[in-house]
Order: structure tokens, then C-alpha cells, then sequence
């Protein structure tokens, strides 16, 4: 089972925040802050898990993940994605759009840990 | 000798009992027992108001100058009542149906109720009659001078009787005529007061005729001998005069506004006219019969130079015989005062319904037609005219010098009202007759008349000798007396001549090259056709076989069901057995009355009459079926305006939809950024305060800089909410400004040191402080935190190695021009649109504001009536603030 999380946000504080749960957890964990370059840069570094932030400069955590469906070798890459706006629309079309777990800011740390370890055990045994 | 105060206070006395005569006959009609008033005898006395004071002494004066020419006064009325009954009949079955109110009415009407011919014979009317009641006010004064020169003691003047004499009548022609408005325009108390006087001037002439007959002249046989050898008797007769004379007293008869007002508009019944045919004449006789005698004697009798127009009076004064006198001045005065009322109150119809009321109303609008002022406004301007009239005629008097300049007047004014005559003729007998031909005839008549007859009667103050002589600008054909080459007639019949034929061409030919309007032509038929209308309404009469095509015809116009259910209903009402009723004339006079509900009366009454047949559809029905045509595609002008509108308010709803749910878009958009500003800080706040609760060992460091995230976060949630309500109190409006005096550079340096108090990054701000000396009167508070924020903006966001600000003042003619210019790379054009938006940033920028910045430096400067505006072409960011510079020169 990897190890490997990468995370992609803009804010400088809950980046640290999850950095540091997600590494006192056991978590190798990689981030990237800009949604223009994203999928590349996730393509790149191939992570087990992808938790991605809804609203990034340059490009929508929305458009990223469609990006990453429609690529057949990260079409099962688990994705955590994380938003700030609280709408059921967002949660509806990443829904349709084929992200794993969904979560809305502010969440609790504990949510955000069993979130991972789940998608990544879920991964693991397929 | 009669004193002049006897005959004054006689006078007084006469006019009185008129007076009552009139409000008792006024009375009676008002409660309905007017039956003995509408008899054909008061109609034939009524009529006699022909006889004015120019013909009770005129016309011996007449006969002693031309001997029998008199006649022809008499004869023309004799000769239309006898042998033009009929016509007569027909005018004035014409002026009932049509409710006509005067001649110009009647001509106005015919031309499809043209108002400029209405005018036209007014103005005609009122030049016309306008001497002829100064001939009127004449003769009482004279007849009132001859009793003043008789009677030493008296204290008379011409002047101030005329003027008295004037208003008098015009007090009774305004108390009698203008009592009430009248549809029918009808006085039964001016009739038979005139009436009344009819008697006493014929009574009176024939008096004075039996006195001087069978007193002075001793019999009848001595008198014919008299007159057999006098000048007078000679049978002298200029046939061009003659025929002439004649003609104008016919055609005056019938034209002239008070006889068309007696014989036309007072008509109750058109059958008095028959006995008026030979009782008119037969008056007219009487007063003709001793008018020889009179004038034989008198030449004999009365001393060389006197007057022979006022034998009548004259004669028997001098003979001593009072009684008489006074009786013949009545008779006289009967005259006069009957002529002028009917004549004022004939004349005030005309004026005050086709000159006063359309100036009147078009002065008030359409609106006032439908108030009950209306009826005042006509009233007075009814007395006004009759004392307006009466006013003309005083002057006229006074101006003309009386005497004998107004005896011949009495012919032209028959000659100028004469040439209403093609006109309405015409119109009653000849169909296409057209307004313009009537009107240009009428003027080419008027204006011939004036310029060959009333115009050199008046003489060198109107038309100079040389134009007598030579014609105008020496044109030879064109002399006033000697029109194209006429020379030795005589002035009235060559000015008739001429008048009447160039009118009459003008009539015939213009009408027959121009083409009546439809309401013309319906007029037209109504006037010409006025006998074929029955009054009665149309029945119908229709087979079985009928019925179905009236049913066919039906379904169309009512739909389906409901002529079916009618035409059943109406069968079982009439006992058939099938659903098809007899077409009896009560079913068809329903289904008449059913369509027209829906296609209208005339288009009703003409659809049944094709198939029923029982009578053709005329002219005036097409006519009236294209009137509701027109009216239909008027209401559905009106249906499609009304459509256009009714989309035009859909739209209107459509952009209104629209533009709501864009503000509902904006405010889903607004909210969902509210809520991403505010979750974000609130992410970081609870992550680290879990972090701090629930790990252990962490080291101090860690723990003091986690403690200063959650530090940050919750000012940053601060900055937040308290942007969002000045922004929410801004754009609501509900800021309340605290203006204050200051100087802007005061501002400035406030600004300056608040933006960059505790900020990690350097930046230079460029100033030039002489520049800045404005003093402002503003809200320098909300002035300050805009230029915080732009400063605040360049320190966080101007991208140089060594950011620099630059703020520029200057003064542009009544604006205050602040510019804040960095040396970063500024903003890209894409984005320059947006960033006065809420929650915009410039993408890639972190600097943890929210965005609500500039929306809100915008909001402020547009309630300090100025602007903050991004400037574009400069080297880097660069924003101006703009203050009106009355806010500065209030503070000075």
C-alpha cells in the first residue's frame, strides 16, 4: 500500500495544517498550489491519493478532476476534494464528475485522517 | 299737435305690450298649449317681416322716383310663394329633418358640413344686412324727427334716438331671442310679437291708403284720374330693371338670414306653407295696393321737396289727422323693429355657431364640448352677437351720414345676399354639387358684387374716380361699371348680371371638376333625395326559402352555435317543425338587430337586404357600411396598438426576469464567496486548535506558531466582516457622511502612515506636498480609507524589485484629480474590468484580503460624488481618485 498523498491548495495555513496530520499519521506528503499546472505535476509524481482544493488560481479543482478521469492510467486515482463554498451544486457535479469523497471547510482533523486512510484501503484492495 | 313725449311714451307703451305678446306666447309653447301658435296664419303674418320699414315708406318714396318699378319688390316673394312652393317645401322639409338653425347652417350642412362655407355666408350675411339695419334704425329716427319738427317744445336729437332706438331693440332681440337654446332654434314669442306687428303695419298702411282715397282724393274714380295723369301711372317700364328687381326680391326672399329663419327654421308644420302660398301674397298685395294713391296724392299735396318717403306719415300730419299719423308711425315702427330683431337674432344664430363657438372650442379643447358650460358660452356669445349686429348697423348709421345715401342700399344688400342663391339651390336639386364649386362661386359672387356695386355705391373712400372711369391700372374691361365691356346698364342689374353669372360658372364648373367626399355626397343625397327617406323605419318582408341563406350568412357573423340556437329558438317560437323559422318581419328586425351588434347597423340592415330583398342597398347605405368599416379598422388599429403594447410589457417582464435572476446569480455568487472567505480562515482556526488540543509534545516554537495562525486567521475573519458591512452599509445606501473641513495633504499623510504601519514589505512613497495643498470639505475619514486601501493595494501587490508608489495632485478645471501610480507590471487588461468587483484578486495574488477593497473605495467615492478609476497606459498599477472641486471651494 502507498504512502503517498499529495496535496493541492493555496492556502499556505491549512496546507501546513494537513501537512502535519497527514505526516504525524504516516503520510508522505507532497503539495502543489496552483490548479493551472495540476495535473501534470499529479501525473508526475503518480500519488496514491490526490486531495485537491475546489477553488485554486489558475485552474478549478472542478476542471482538474475532469482532466484526471478522462486520463485512463489516473481514471481510479482516489481523490479527496476539499471546498470552501458551501454549496450542494459543487458536491453534485464532483459527484458526476468521479471524485471519491467530497468535504466541506472547515472539517474536523479526525474526518480529513479517516477520509484518507479509507480511500487508500479501499484502493489498496482493489 | 301730437307732443314727441306722447308718441315717445306710445312707442314705450307698444314695445311693452309686444313684450308681453312675446313672454305670454313663450309661456304657453313652455307648457305645451302652444297649438293656437302653430297655426298657418301667424306662419303667413310671421313672413311679413319681408316688409320692413324701407317698403312700408319706402315704397311710395320708391313709386314717386320710378313709378310701378315698385313692384317688383312685391312681386318677386309673390312669385316664389306661388309658383316655387314646392321648392320652398322641400327646404324646408330639408331644414326640419337636418335640425338646420340658419342659411349658413343650411348651406354648411348640404357641403358636408363645411365650416369655411358656413363662414363665408355669415361674413356675406353680415355685410349684407348690415346696411339694411341701419336703413331700419333710419327710418324711426326720421319718422321720430318728422314728429319732432311738428311739435316746437321738444327736445330731440337724431343721435341720441338712434342710439336708443339701437339698444332698445337690442334688448328685446336679446330678452326674446336668446331666452333659451332651443334644438330647433325656434321663438314662438319673437313670432307671433312679429306677427302682431304684421297686422299693425298693414292695418296701418291701409289706414293712410283709406284716408287719402276716399278723404283727399275724394273715391276711388277721382283718385284713378289723379293718377292716370300723374308721371306715376305711366306703364314705364326698363324690362332689364324689371326682370332684374324681380329676380333679386325672389332670390332675397328666400336667402335672406330673417326669412330663412321665419319661413324655414320657425316652420312648425310644412303644410302652413300652402296657405301661405295665397295669404303671403295676398299681404303683399295689401300693402301694395295703396302705395300709388298714396304717392299721387302726397306729390299733389304736400309742399316741393318733401320727402316722398315719408308720404305715409307726412300726408296725414298735415292734414291734422294725429290719430292717423301715429297709427302709420306704429306701422312704420312695426316694421322696422320686426325686421331688425328677426334680422339680430338671425344673424347672432350664425355668428355665434360658426365663428364664435369653433374658435371657442378650439380655444378649450374637445373636453369642454361634453360640460355644461357650453351652453352659457353659446348663449352669451348669442347676445353678444345680436348686440354686435345691432352695434354694426348703429355705426353704419353714424358713418354713412344717414339720409339719403340708404335708400339704395336696400337693393344692393339684396344683391349681395343674392349670391347665396346658386349655392343653395344647387344644393337642394343638384347632386353633384360640391363644397369648392359652392364656395368658389359664393367668393368670385361676393367679391364681383363688392367691387361692381357696394364698393363704388360707397364711393371715392373705397374705389377712386380713376378706377370708375379707367378700370384698375387702366384695364378697360375691368371698370366697376362697365365689366368686360357692359357699358350702358344699369349699376345694379350689370352688378347682378356679372355677380350671379360669374357665381353661378364658378359653382357649376368647379363642382362638376372636383369630387365630393363621402359625407358630401351622403348630405347631398339627403338634401336633393329629401322626400324618398321615409321616416318610417324599414320592415322586412322575406320567403322560407330565404331562411337558409339568412342562416348560412348568420353562422358566420354570430358563430355556429348561437345563429343555430337563435334560428331554433325563433322556429319553435313560431311552431315549425324544423330548426329553420318563416322569415316573418319580427324574426328578420331581430336577426337585424342581432348582427348588428356584431358587424354594426348599417352592415346589418344591407347583408338582410341582399338576401331578403325586399329593398336595395343604396348609396347611403354602402356609405354608412363604409363608415363602420372604417370604424372597424380603427378598433382594430386599436387591438393591434394594443397588442404591440401588451408585448411591449412582456418584454419589459422578460428584461425585468432576467436582470432579477441575474441579481439572484450575483447574490448566489456573492454568498458562495462570503462563505468561501469565511470557511477558509475558519479551516485553519479549528485544524490548528485541534492540532494544539490533541498533540501531545509539541515543542514551543510549534505551539507559539500555530497559536499566531489561529492569531491571524481570527483577524482575518475580523477584516472580513467588518468589510463586508461597510460594504453592505454603503451599497444599502444608509452611510451617513461626516463632512469635515481638512487639507488634503493632511489626508494623505494619514493615509499613508495607516497603509504601511507594521507591513513587511518596503515601499516608496513618492509625494510632492506643495502639490497637495487643497483644502477639501468631505467625509475625510471614508476619503482616507480609500486611498488606505490604494496604497495598501501597491505595497501588497506592485511586483518590483524596489516598489515605489508615485501620488500625483493636480486640478482640472472643478475636479480634483489624485493618482496613485506604482512601477509594478499593473493589472492585465483582462482583468482590469473586474477588479472594482466584490471578492475579486487578481489571480495568483495572496495577500489575504478578502477583495471587497476597491468595491468598497468605489462605493464610498460615488457617495462623496466622485470616482476611483483604474488608469490605464501608465507604467505600472495606477489608480485616480477623483473629488469635485465644489467640495473645495464650499470649504473656502
Amino acid at each position: 500500500m502507498g504512502r503517498h498523498v499529495l496535496l493541492i491548495e493555496d492556502e499556505p495555513n491549512i496546507i501546513e495544517a494537513i501537512r502535519f496530520l497527514l505526516t504525524r499519521d504516516g503520510w508522505d506528503v507532497g503539495t502543489h498550489s496552483d490548479g493551472s499546472d495540476a495535473i501534470e505535476v499529479i501525473q508526475a509524481a503518480s500519488p496514491d491519493l490526490v486531495i485537491l482544493d475546489l477553488m485554486l488560481p489558475g485552474k478549478s479543482g472542478m476542471e482538474i478532476l475532469r482532466g484526471l478521469r478522462e486520463i485512463p492510467a489516473l481514471a481510479g486515482l482516489p481523490v479527496l476534494m476539499l471546498t470552501a463554498r458551501g454549496q450542494s451544486r459543487d458536491r453534485d457535479m464532483a459527484e458526476k464528475a468521479g471524485v471519491s469523497r467530497f468535504m466541506t471547510k472547515p472539517f474536523s482533523n479526525a474526518e480529513v485522517l479517516t477520509a484518507v486512510r479509507d480511500l487508500l484501503a479501499h484502493a489498496s484492495r482493489q | 299737435m301730437a307732443s314727441l313725449n306722447l308718441l315717445v311714451l306710445v312707442c314705450l307703451g307698444y314695445v311693452v305690450m309686444l313684450f308681453i305678446v312675446a313672454f305670454v306666447a313663450d309661456r304657453l309653447a313652455a307648457r305645451g298649449r302652444s297649438r293656437w301658435l302653430h297655426t298657418p296664419l301667424i306662419y303667413t303674418l310671421s313672413l311679413s317681416i319681408y316688409c320692413t320699414a324701407w317698403t312700408f315708406y319706402g315704397a311710395v318714396g320708391y313709386a314717386t322716383r320710378s313709378g310701378l318699378e315698385f313692384v317688383t319688390i312685391y312681386l318677386g316673394p309673390t312669385l316664389v310663394m306661388v309658383g316655387w312652393w314646392w321648392g320652398l317645401r322641400k327646404l324646408v322639409r330639408i331644414g326640419r329633418s337636418q335640425r338646420v338653425t340658419s342659411i349658413a347652417d343650411l348651406i354648411s350642412s348640404r357641403y358636408g358640413k363645411s365650416n369655411s362655407l358656413a363662414i363665408c355666408v355669415t361674413l356675406l350675411a353680415v355685410i349684407g344686412v348690415t346696411p339694411y339695419i341701419a336703413l331700419q334704425l333710419q327710418s324711426i329716427t326720421l319718422s321720430f324727427s318728422i314728429f319732432a319738427e311738428a311739435d316746437p317744445g321738444s327736445v330731440y336729437s337724431d343721435g341720441a334716438s338712434v342710439f336708443y332706438v339701437a339698444s332698445g331693440l337690442a334688448v328685446f332681440a336679446i330678452l326674446f331671442g336668446t331666452r333659451n337654446l332651443d334644438a330647433n332654434e325656434r321663438h314662438h314669442g319673437v313670432v307671433t310679437a312679429v306677427a302682431l306687428e304684421a297686422i299693425v303695419k298693414l292695418l296701418a298702411l291701409l289706414a293712410v291708403g283709406a284716408f287719402v282715397v276716399w278723404e283727399l282724393a275724394g273715391g276711388i274714380g277721382p283718385v284713378m284720374a289723379q293718377i292716370d295723369a300723374s308721371e306715376i301711372g305711366r306703364w314705364n317700364v326698363a324690362s332689364g330693371r324689371w326682370i332684374t328687381f324681380t329676380f333679386l326680391s325672389a332670390a332675397a326672399f328666400v336667402c335672406l338670414p330673417r326669412m330663412f329663419q321665419v319661413l324655414v327654421v320657425e316652420n312648425s308644420d310644412e303644410r302652413h306653407l300652402r296657405t301661405a302660398a295665397w295669404a303671403f301674397p295676398l299681404y303683399l298685395f295689401l300693402m301694395s295696393l295703396f302705395v300709388i294713391p298714396i304717392a299721387v296724392v302726397g306729390l299733389d299735396l304736400m309742399p316741393e321737396g318733401a320727402n316722398p318717403d315719408l308720404f305715409v306719415l307726412t300726408v296725414p300730419l298735415s292734414q291734422g289727422r294725429e290719430g292717423l299719423a301715429m297709427l302709420s308711425f306704429l306701422g312704420g315702427f312695426s316694421s322696422a323693429t320686426s325686421m331688425v330683431i328677426v334680422a339680430a337674432m338671425a344673424l347672432s344664430t350664425m355668428v355665434s355657431n360658426h365663428v364664435v363657438m369653433p374658435i371657442w372650442l378650439s380655444w378649450h379643447g374637445e373636453g369642454a364640448s361634453v360640460s355644461g358650460d357650453v351652453r352659457n358660452v353659446v348663449l352669451l356669445a348669442r347676445r353678444i352677437s345680436i348686440a354686435g349686429v345691432l352695434a354694426l348697423g348703429y355705426f353704419y348709421y353714424r358713418l354713412s351720414g344717414g339720409g339719403d345715401a340708404l335708400v339704395s342700399i336696400g337693393l344692393i344688400a339684396f344683391a349681395g345676399i343674392a349670391q347665396i342663391l346658386p349655392a343653395l339651390v344647387g344644393g337642394l336639386f343638384w347632386r353633384g354639387a360640391t363644397r369648392t364649386g359652392a364656395l368658389v362661386g359664393l367668393v368670385l359672387g361676393f367679391a364681383v358684387w363688392l367691387y361692381t356695386l357696394l364698393l363704388p355705391e360707397l364711393g371715392g373712400n373705397f374705389l377712386s374716380d380713376s378706377v370708375i372711369r379707367d378700370g384698375p391700372f387702366g384695364i378697360g374691361w375691368l371698370r366697376p361699371l362697365a365689366m368686360f365691356g357692359a357699358d350702358d346698364l344699369d349699376p345694379v342689374v350689370h352688378s347682378v348680371m356679372w355677380s350671379l353669372l360669374l357665381n353661378a360658372a364658378g359653382f357649376c364648373i368647379v363642382s362638376l371638376v372636383t369630387f365630393p367626399s363621402p359625407l358630401e355626397r351622403l348630405q347631398a343625397a339627403q338634401f336633393v333625395n329629401v322626400f324618398d327617406h321615409s321616416v318610417a323605419p324599414r320592415g322586412w318582408t322575406g320567403s322560407i326559402g330565404q331562411s337558409e341563406d339568412l342562416m348560412i350568412m348568420s353562422q358566420r357573423i354570430l358563430g355556429a352555435q348561437q345563429a343555430q340556437d337563435l334560428f331554433h329558438r325563433e322556429a319553435e317560437a313560431q311552431g315549425q317543425r324544423g330548426y329553420l323559422p318563416e322569415p316573418s318581419p319580427a324574426f328578420l328586425t331581430r336577426l337585424e338587430r342581432e348582427l348588428s351588434g356584431s358587424v354594426g347597423a348599417a352592415t346589418a340592415h344591407a347583408m338582410i337586404g341582399q338576401i331578403v330583398g325586399g329593398s336595395s342597398v343604396s348609396v347611403e347605405d354602402l356609405l354608412a357600411v363604409a363608415d363602420e368599416s372604417a370604424q372597424l379598422l380603427e378598433y382594430s388599429g386599436k387591438l393591434e396598438a394594443k397588442s404591440a403594447e401588451l408585448s411591449k410589457t412582456a418584454r419589459q417582464l422578460r428584461e425585468a426576469n432576467a436582470k432579477l435572476t441575474q441579481l439572484s446569480v450575483q447574490k448566489d455568487a456573492f454568498l458562495s464567496q462570503v462563505s468561501h472567505e469565511l470557511r477558509t480562515p475558519m479551516t485553519s482556526i479549528s485544524a490548528f486548535s485541534e492540532i494544539l488540543r490533541d498533540t501531545d509534545g509539541l515543542g514551543e516554537a510549534d505551539k507559539t506558531h500555530y497559536a499566531t495562525i489561529i492569531h491571524d486567521e481570527a483577524l482575518r475573519l475580523t477584516r472580513l466582516l467588518n468589510d463586508l458591512l461597510d460594504l453592505s452599509v454603503l451599497e444599502s445606501g444608509q452611510v451617513s457622511l461626516n463632512m469635515r473641513s481638512g487639507q488634503l495633504f493632511e489626508v494623505l499623510d494619514r493615509a499613508e502612515a495607516a497603509a504601511l504601519a507594521g507591513s513587511e514589505r518596503p515601499l516608496l512613497v513618492r509625494r510632492q506636498r506643495d502639490e497637495e495643498q487643497f483644502a477639501l470639505h468631505t467625509d475625510l475619514d471614508r476619503l482616507a480609507q480609500v486611498f488606505i486601501n490604494l496604497i495598501a493595494n501597491a505595497q501588497k501587490y506592485c511586483n518590483a524589485d524596489h516598489p515605489e508608489l508615485r501620488i500625483k495632485v493636480r486640478a482640472v478645471s472643478d475636479r480634483l484629480l489624485v493618482d496613485f501610480v506604482d512601477n509594478g507590471s499593473g493589472i492585465p487588461p483582462d482583468s482590469r474590468a473586474v477588479i472594482f468587483e466584490k471578492f475579486t484578486r487578481v489571480s495568483g495574488e495572496k495577500a489575504g484580503g478578502a477583495g471587497l477593497g476597491l468595491a468598497i473605495s468605489r462605493e464610498i467615492m460615488q457617495r462623496l460624488d466622485g470616482n476611483v478609476s483604474y488608469l490605464p497606459g501608465k507604467s505600472g498599477g495606477a489608480f485616480r481618485v477623483m473629488l469635485p472641486l465644489g467640495a473645495r471651494v464650499a470649504a473656502q
